[in-house]
């Protein structure tokens, strides 16, 4: 049983990860012939201790899966749904019944009164199984229209990075920064903060992590960022 | 849509088909190296210097030859020229479509016509009337009529025939003056390729597949070889691919394919 | 067959731009370079130049033509009208059409279209200079636009023209060596499984030659494979001098 590569390796499609065996590997791979290989561009993560390798993806679409929170632009308005945009390539549909709590008739024009093109919106995913687009709901507590705030799109496969082990990095920025931080799958960042400037560095920062997820050290790099940028404000 | 459904191959047939494979048969009782049974007609279009219909079991294409004195192009003044087209016409299968050629028509007619260049089928050089004003062009038009499988063989096989029946008026010239005659010569000709079309299921090489084994086959190799064994062109095709052993066992295959067809050629 | 104006190898077997007979031309990938795509890449092979862009996968337009089971791929191979000697018109000709067909058939085997039902991943290649072998070139960077794109990949693609020249075997045929030459074979292979995805021919070669000539090409795709690999992780590891990795 030999391993192909390092902890923390780059990896291309079609590189040879490992033999079948002892590991348990997981991730962006396929397996022919008892060898593990990358199916992407991606990260090798080792973990000797249990056993795991996990191959992460450095870049790609959303594909929703059923559960997930994410943040979506209206992009049309119809008789009974609203057509929603999520950043992916399947587009989202959002049902009048998944607005209201209670059964409501209402006409096209106050559809549009409630929720119009270009409208931003936190969702959940509730049904999607790649025949049909998937359905939103907005029903529930925290979902539903954004109105203030600014949105920062990043590359979807980053979004774990952002979020941290046990969300120590989205933790970190909003105590620092006093900002609220809305975070969707699909790759979009809706943050909300009091002072603009903190917002806007807020902003910076999640920029920082896409372009630097695969590197390591980068909790401290960051905290070290945002420390920089909020003594050149007081300046 | 009607097309689309011809295209889907019920997973009933697939599965018979690939069974039976596997025991070294084919749905219409060949074997994975067996030809179809070939009919050649020539001479069949009057209007056209040159014709003939192939039959390769229930596939039928027609080919003709039209012969027109036109100028060389400028890089070979003293060539006549080559022009093959190749339509997939609505009338041969559901799944063609009406329009302007697509990119199955053009891929067909451009590999007729690299065997024919490689192989120096048609003697270019003999068509010059004037050098590097005057020479015959050849235009080889290839209609498909009923689209049951192997269109490159059949296609092939269709120009081959057409040429190797072809009639050109002699001509007389007096300085820039060309004066054609009653009487005709054959066309000039050199070596005769012949296109033998293989397909891969699975780990399987079929000669000369069914529309149905086209539809089932992960890749399609054709191989172009003239009457020394050479090979005077291949095309892969298909939406997978082949393992380097496969394709030089499928040369071999073709090879041998070749030979028999070969036999079956009208005679000049 | 066009009889060479030119003596295309030397008496000291060299070609005529100095290579010996299994030699390929200087090749330069780089990967990102564009920042609309979804993925791109950015081919220098000998003094071919071209550019790669994938989008998708993403919405299927005209959306008849969506496949329920897997992503739809489509192909566009585009010559600059100043790419060659003489202007070529913008408009696609037979021979764009035909190679923008067995490039996307090169590359479909690599691709797991099955992940994306629905979808389109369309790939766009645009030569802006040409020197002899830019389908394969084109292959070459491709395959390596899809990955930046972070598709789903068995595999990548890489490919290398063999020709024959004044009766040898040669790799990597230039434009002249192409336009005088007797043949030319274009491979593309999946170099990690073995896997051949694009094969013609063009010209008069042996059973025996074929042989030789998946010899030459395995050679010449190693060394490609790897410029290809490395282009990939480059950007990435750049990013990772500012941290460690």
């Amino acid at each position: 049983m030999t391993l192909y590569i390092k902890h923390k390796q780059i990896v291309v499609p079609g590189e040879l990860i490992i033999d079948e065996g002892k590991y348990v590997v997981e991730g962006k791979v396929y397996c022919i012939n008892k060898r593990y290989y990358s199916k992407v561009l991606g990260l090798v993560e080792v973990d000797e201790e249990n056993k795991r390798i996990k191959v992460i993806s450095l870049k790609g679409k959303y594909i929703p899966e059923v559960g997930d929170i994410v943040i979506g632009k209206v992009i049309d308005v119809g008789l009974t749904n609203w057509t929603v945009d999520i950043n992916s390539p399947y587009t989202a549909i959002l049902q009048v019944t998944e607005v209201f709590s209670k059964p409501t008739s209402i006409s096209r024009n106050s559809l549009s009164q409630i929720l119009d093109v270009g409208d931003i919106i936190i969702a959940k995913v509730i049904a999607f199984d790649f025949t049909r687009d998937p359905l939103l709901t907005i029903k529930e507590s925290k979902l539903g229209k954004v109105t203030k705030g600014t949105m920062v799109e990043i590359d979807p496969s980053k979004i774990p990075r952002l979020i941290g082990k046990k969300g120590s990095m989205i933790s970190m920025i909003k105590d620092m920064l006093d900002v609220d931080i809305i975070v969707g799958k699909n790759g979009r960042v809706i943050v909300v903060g009091k002072n603009p400037l903190k917002e806007g560095i807020s902003t910076l920062v999640i920029k920082m992590i896409e372009k630097e997820a695969h590197t390591t050290g980068l909790t401290d790099r960051v905290k070290i960022f945002i420390e920089e940028k909020l003594r050149e404000v007081k300046q | 849509m009607s097309s689309k459904a011809s295209e889907v191959l019920s997973l009933l047939k697939r599965d018979v088909l690939l069974g039976n494979l596997k025991r070294g048969e084919r749905l219409d009782g060949r074997g994975p190296e067996d030809y179809r049974e070939i009919k050649i007609e020539t001479g069949i279009i009057g209007k056209a210097e040159g014709s003939a219909l192939v039959h390769i079991g229930d596939t039928k294409v027609i080919a003709g030859v039209k012969a027109e004195i036109g100028t060389p192009f400028p890089d070979t003044p003293n060539q006549g020229v080559q022009i093959v087209n190749a339509e997939l016409i609505p009338l041969a299968s559901p799944i063609f479509e009406p329009g302007p050629p697509g990119e199955d028509d053009i891929e067909l007619a451009r590999v007729i016509d690299r065997g024919l260049r490689s192989a120096e089928t048609i003697r270019l050089d003999e068509l010059v009337l004037i050098p590097g004003k005057k020479v015959w062009t050849i235009f080889i038009d290839i209609y498909s009529l009923d689209y049951n499988g192997n269109l490159f063989d059949a296609s092939g096989l269709a120009a081959l025939s057409a040429l190797l029946t072809t009639n050109l008026k002699k001509t007389e010239i007096t300085g820039e003056n060309i004066i054609l005659k009653e009487e005709e010569q054959p066309l000039p000709v050199g070596r005769k390729p012949v296109y033998v079309t293989l397909v891969k299921i699975e780990d399987i090489l079929l000669v000369d597949p069914s529309y149905e084994e086209e539809l089932l086959a992960d890749a399609r190799i054709t191989f172009i070889v003239d009457e020394s064994d050479n090979i005077c062109g291949i095309q892969k095709g298909g939406k997978k691919g082949f393992k380097p052993s496969e394709i030089l066992k499928a040369a071999d295959i073709a090879i041998e394919t070749a030979t028999k067809l070969r036999k079956i050629l009208p005679s000049t | 067959m066009k009889i060479s104006p030119i003596k295309l190898i030397d008496e000291n077997g060299r070609r005529i731009d100095g290579r010996l007979p299994h030699e390929i031309r200087k090749v330069k990938i780089e990967s990102g370079v564009l920042k609309n795509a979804d993925g791109s890449a950015y081919i220098e092979l000998g003094n071919n130049k071209i550019i790669v862009a994938v989008y998708g996968p993403r919405e299927v337009y005209p959306k008849h033509q969506a496949l329920a089971d897997r992503a739809l791929l489509r192909c566009r191979y585009s010559m600059a009208p100043f790419s060659v000697e003489e202007r070529k018109t913008p408009s696609p000709t037979r021979r764009e059409i035909e190679l923008s067909k067995v490039i996307r058939e090169a590359l479909e085997p690599a691709i797991f279209l099955e992940e994306y039902p629905r979808t389109a991943i369309d790939v766009f290649i645009e030569v802006l200079e040409a020197d002899g072998g830019t389908r394969t070139a084109s292959i070459t960077a491709a395959s390596v636009a899809l990955a930046d794109a972070g598709i789903p990949m068995r595999d990548l693609v890489t490919a290398i023209a063999i020709g024959k020249v004044e009766g040898l075997l040669v790799v990597d045929l230039n434009g002249l060596e192409d336009q005088y030459g007797e043949g030319d074979m274009p491979i593309a292979m999946m170099p990690q499984l073995g896997y051949v995805t694009l094969f013609q021919a063009d010209g008069r070669f042996t059973a025996e030659e074929l042989k030789e000539a998946f010899k030459l090409a395995n050679d010449a795709i190693k060394k490609i494979y790897e410029e290809q690999k490395q282009a990939l992780k480059r950007k990435y590891l750049k990013v990772a001098e500012i941290g460690e990795i």
